[in-house]
């Protein structure tokens, strides 16, 4: 008889007796690129193994060689998360998958499972300065996100379920003396079939026949993708593509991904949230300069979103500017500032990276000098100093490469590191808010935690103000106006807490409706097609740059929506913004109408566009497509008790 | 928990009654006619004795426990109680569709006796008792999982398919004799079998104390095993007659 529950769903109550769901669960998932699939993939139907906690060595020789009961399902403690142990896992036919307990307790000083050198090949670089010769980018990559393994591998970060887990091992797998544990046995299984395999050319060949021949098509794959976001100190006309008559830009740039061996978890905070917010605070304190006393050249900051898989939003963009189809081109650049990795630099200088292969034309190696003048007479006066690493060394890996690749423009990286890079926890799960030394004293409020102002606060708005004055000068802005020029520790620090800690706080809920609770996670994804409107992120950022540089309008709602119908508002110029408005005590907001020149440009890989699959030029990483990701605890019989069932019936 | 659990759970459960039905049924399409209007009957009893069940359940506290368990030994009972009565509505429908079937044949004389009917409608409620409590069950054995990890036995599913064996023997012979005992007019017989019913699915209600309500149920299948054999005619010279047939 089928027992109801108190919530009044009647579920098959023999399946309640059996199975744990365990319902937070974070996957590692298959992505694909011109030649090679990474990531991780179960069987159709999951994978199933005997529970085995991996906390010392002689546990590991249990699991490979020794334990009774293979496959065996690894509950893998964070210490032995890398790539020795992985690899074993990989070549053992005794591992039916791989469950990794995400924890700060026993993590090692340094776990980045990205490359030694990443983007070699989509960079500007040809055979000599390519594959990290003279510097090695990421020394302390162990390569792991991009190796193909055959189980699936999940990370546990709820610290709840893995208590569940335990507990289950602990009662009935425990080794006693020694001596092998008894049926029944706890085990788990896994569930993360993907659907495509091989590699890109592979998968949307057949997408393409399932749309072509088939009633019901089902897709396999999707390309990464998603929105850059642009703004500028003088608006651009947005209609008209192409080279944009006597406008000389000054690009600001900075990234806006990450990415980690899990999917959708890239906390990403020196990689790239220390640049956002660096770009996000200058923008803040050039604007009210910018528009009392404009500099001769255009300042245009973007955003790009992708960079991490080869630099989908930037090769994006200057596809687009070689095709005259942006609001500018590449003869209206005269010089890239790019903002990479600067929030570790503590005390310690800042490095101006340039390009050694384009500085050998006079004309541009002249323009970077002078850049880098510039960028040192702004750092007059402030805690912060720069200096330039040495001219043999090529860019990191950055944006700026891929604007090389279309003729030589004058640009620097700005980084907090002259060689390799000071992150420890590059691309992955742990470059968090500890990462960056933001730590809040215990017992404040989240309201009072979000006004907070850390050290880590304080150092970024000095490399904020350092960034904005020279981008003023850069500009060909007066020297006199600089000391104008400063940004707001306030506003850094509630950047901080916005993209480190919580994104659920009162400044983005009065900005736009909110998303759930925790950080945001800096992960590409699969962009509008998939994921409904745009990607957090990259809206948050979108919304902030409005609430930044907007000016507040009294328009309705309905005029907000369509401000063509207006003589005095001009949609090719501005965009228009219907904001919540803050919320205090007693009521929510009142929402208001704001008007900035922020737009967003696609950010997708031209290659998807040429329907060049196998590209070399261009990104084509894409990510596969599945039916359900999910984990179950249960007990396994013996096969001795299996048997004894069919026995008992033939017998009877 | 595999393909040899689900399989093996089955035939422990549907083999003796599929044998019965392939070796003594299947061949007569009047017995295969009563034998699923007997299920249907059954299936009657259990939707208006779950509706009730469910009312009560729905119009009472369903955070208190206690109560939920009574209401469940309640609904147990009350639907011991409807299958008897359908029991016995069958029986007077058959009857009715005897004197029919007599009318309308060439000797005056049904093609089917009473006892025959007996049997056969005890065989479809015991196969249709058997599927509704016996199915889902084995659907989950399918899944790698056992039962066990909230701590219940891990002989569930055996013991689940050896109580759906005794339940649906146990029908069959309910029905001979309780159509017996109709037809005798003797009703102390009738009230035997609503009392032993009442007792096997009071027993049921001991698991998963698996050593508390098992033997017991088997002692009563072949206590009346043994009842149906003498009272549908069969007698210890019929039997050694059979034996020496045999040899």
């Amino acid at each position: 008889m089928c027992v109801s529950s108190a919530a009044g769903v009647c579920s098959s109550s023999v399946e309640q007796k059996i199975y744990v769901e365990l319902n937070e669960t974070v996957p590692c998932v298959r992505l694909l690129n011109a030649t090679h699939q990474i990531g991780c993939q179960s069987s159709m139907s999951g994978d199933t193994g005997v529970l085995h906690v991996l906390e010392t060595q002689s546990d590991l020789d249990w699991i490979l060689s020794s334990g009774p009961h293979p496959p065996y399902m690894v509950i893998m403690e964070t210490a032995f998360f890398n790539r020795s142990v992985m690899m074993r896992m990989k070549n053992s036919s005794r591992v039916s998958g791989v469950a990794v307990i995400v924890s700060k307790t026993g993590l090692a000083q340094n776990f980045s499972p990205h490359t030694t050198c990443p983007n070699q090949n989509t960079g500007v670089y040809g055979s000599e300065l390519a594959n990290c010769n003279v510097t090695v980018w990421n020394p302390l990559g162990n390569g792991l996100s991009y190796e193909d393994f055959s189980f699936p591998v999940f990370a546990l970060k709820d610290e709840n379920q893995t208590q569940v887990i335990r507990k289950c091992y602990e009662d009935h797998n425990q080794r006693v003396n020694g001596s092998a544990p008894h049926y029944p046995l706890c085990a788990m299984q896994l569930f993360s079939h993907m659907h495509a395999v091989t590699d890109t050319v592979t998968c949307m060949r057949r997408t393409d026949l399932q749309n072509r021949f088939s009633i019901n098509p089902e897709v396999l794959c999707d390309p990464l993708s998603d929105f850059n976001v642009w703004t500028s100190t003088r608006p651009l006309n947005s209609s008209a593509k192409g080279h944009a008559a006597n406008e000389s830009v000054v690009i600001a740039a900075a990234r806006l991904d990450g990415r980690s061996f899990f999917w959708e978890q890239a906390p990403a905070a020196e990689g790239t949230v220390s640049g956002i917010i660096t770009l996000l605070a200058a923008i803040q304190a050039l604007y009210p300069v910018t528009q009392e006393a404009p500099p001769p050249r255009n300042i245009f900051f973007t955003f790009f979103q992708g960079e991490a898989f080869d630099y989908i939003g930037s090769s994006k963009m200057v596809y687009d500017m070689e095709k005259n189809d942006f609001v500018i081109d590449l003869k209206n650049v005269h010089s890239i500032l790019e903002i990479g990795q600067v929030g570790l630099h503590s005390g310690r200088s800042l490095w101006m990276h340039s390009d050694p292969v384009s500085r050998k034309n006079d004309s541009v190696n002249e323009a970077v000098s002078e850049m880098m003048n510039r960028m040192e007479s702004a750092a007059a006066g402030l805690s912060v100093s720069v200096g330039h690493p040495s001219f043999s060394q090529p860019l990191p890996p950055s944006s700026l490469q891929r604007f090389l690749r279309a003729g030589p423009i004058p640009g620097l990286v700005l980084a907090d590191h002259q060689k390799s890079f000071s992150n420890r926890y590059y691309e992955s799960m742990y470059d968090d808010a500890e990462n960056l030394n933001v730590t809040y004293p215990p017992g404040l409020t989240p309201d009072e935690q979000l006004v907070y102002e850390t050290d880590a606060a304080k150092s970024l708005a000095e490399v904020a103000t350092l960034v904005a004055r020279s981008l003023y000068l850069q500009a060909g802005g007066e020297n006199n106006s600089l000391s104008n020029i400063t940004a707001d520790p306030k506003t850094v620090a509630q950047l901080l807490y916005g993209f480190l800690v919580q994104k659920n706080n009162s400044w983005f809920r009065s900005l736009l409706l909110s998303a759930g609770p925790g950080p945001p996670q800096f992960y590409i994804g699969l962009g509008p097609r998939i994921h409904g409107p745009v990607h957090s992120v990259t809206r948050f950022v979108q919304y902030i740059l409005a609430n930044l540089t907007g000016t507040v309008t009294n328009l309705t709602e309905s005029q907000c929506q369509n401000p063509s119908e207006l003589s005095t508002e001009n949609k090719d110029l501005f965009s228009y913004f219907w904001v919540s408005g803050p919320a205090s005590v007693n009521s929510t907001g009142e929402p208001f109408c704001v008007r900035a020149s922020v737009r967003l440009s696609e950010a997708v890989s031209p290659a998807f566009e040429l329907l060049e699959y196998g590209s070399r030029n261009y990104s084509t990483w894409t990510e596969s497509r599945w039916k359900s990701i999910r984990a179950r605890i249960f007990l396994v019989a013996s096969r001795e008790l299996e048997v004894m069932q069919t026995k008992t019936q033939q017998n009877c | 928990m595999t393909l040899a659990v689900f399989f093996g759970c089955a035939f422990i459960a549907f083999g003796p009654s599929f044998a019965l039905f392939v070796f003594t049924i299947a061949r007569e399409p009047l017995r295969v006619i009563i034998l699923i209007a007997g299920a249907f009957f059954w299936l009657l009893s259990l939707l208006l004795s779950s509706l009730v069940w469910f009312i009560a359940i729905k119009a009472s506290n369903s955070q208190d426990p206690s109560l939920q368990r009574g209401l469940l030994i309640f609904g147990v009972f009350f639907s011991v109680l409807l299958q008897e009565v359908f029991r016995f509505a069958y029986y007077r429908l058959l009857r009715k569709a005897n004197e029919g079937l007599a009318a309308i044949s060439d000797d005056d004389s049904s093609a089917i006796s009473v006892r025959q009917m007996a049997y056969v409608a005890g065989l479809g409620f015991g196969i249709m008792s058997g599927a509704f409590s016996m199915i889902n069950v084995l659907s989950d054995s399918l899944g790698p999982g056992t039962v066990g990890i909230f701590g219940d036995s891990q002989y569930y599913f055996i013991t689940a398919a050896l109580m759906t064996l005794a339940l649906t023997l146990l029908h069959t012979f309910w029905g001979v004799v309780f159509f017996e005992g109709c037809e005798k007019s003797r009703w102390w017989v009738i009230a035997a079998v609503v009392s032993l019913h009442l007792l096997v699915a009071g027993l049921s209600l001991l698991n998963p104390l698996y050593e508390g309500s098992l033997p017991p149920v088997y002692v009563i299948t072949l206590l009346m095993g043994v009842w149906a054999f003498f009272s549908s005619g069969g007698s210890l010279h019929s039997l050694s007659a059979l034996c020496t047939r045999k040899t």
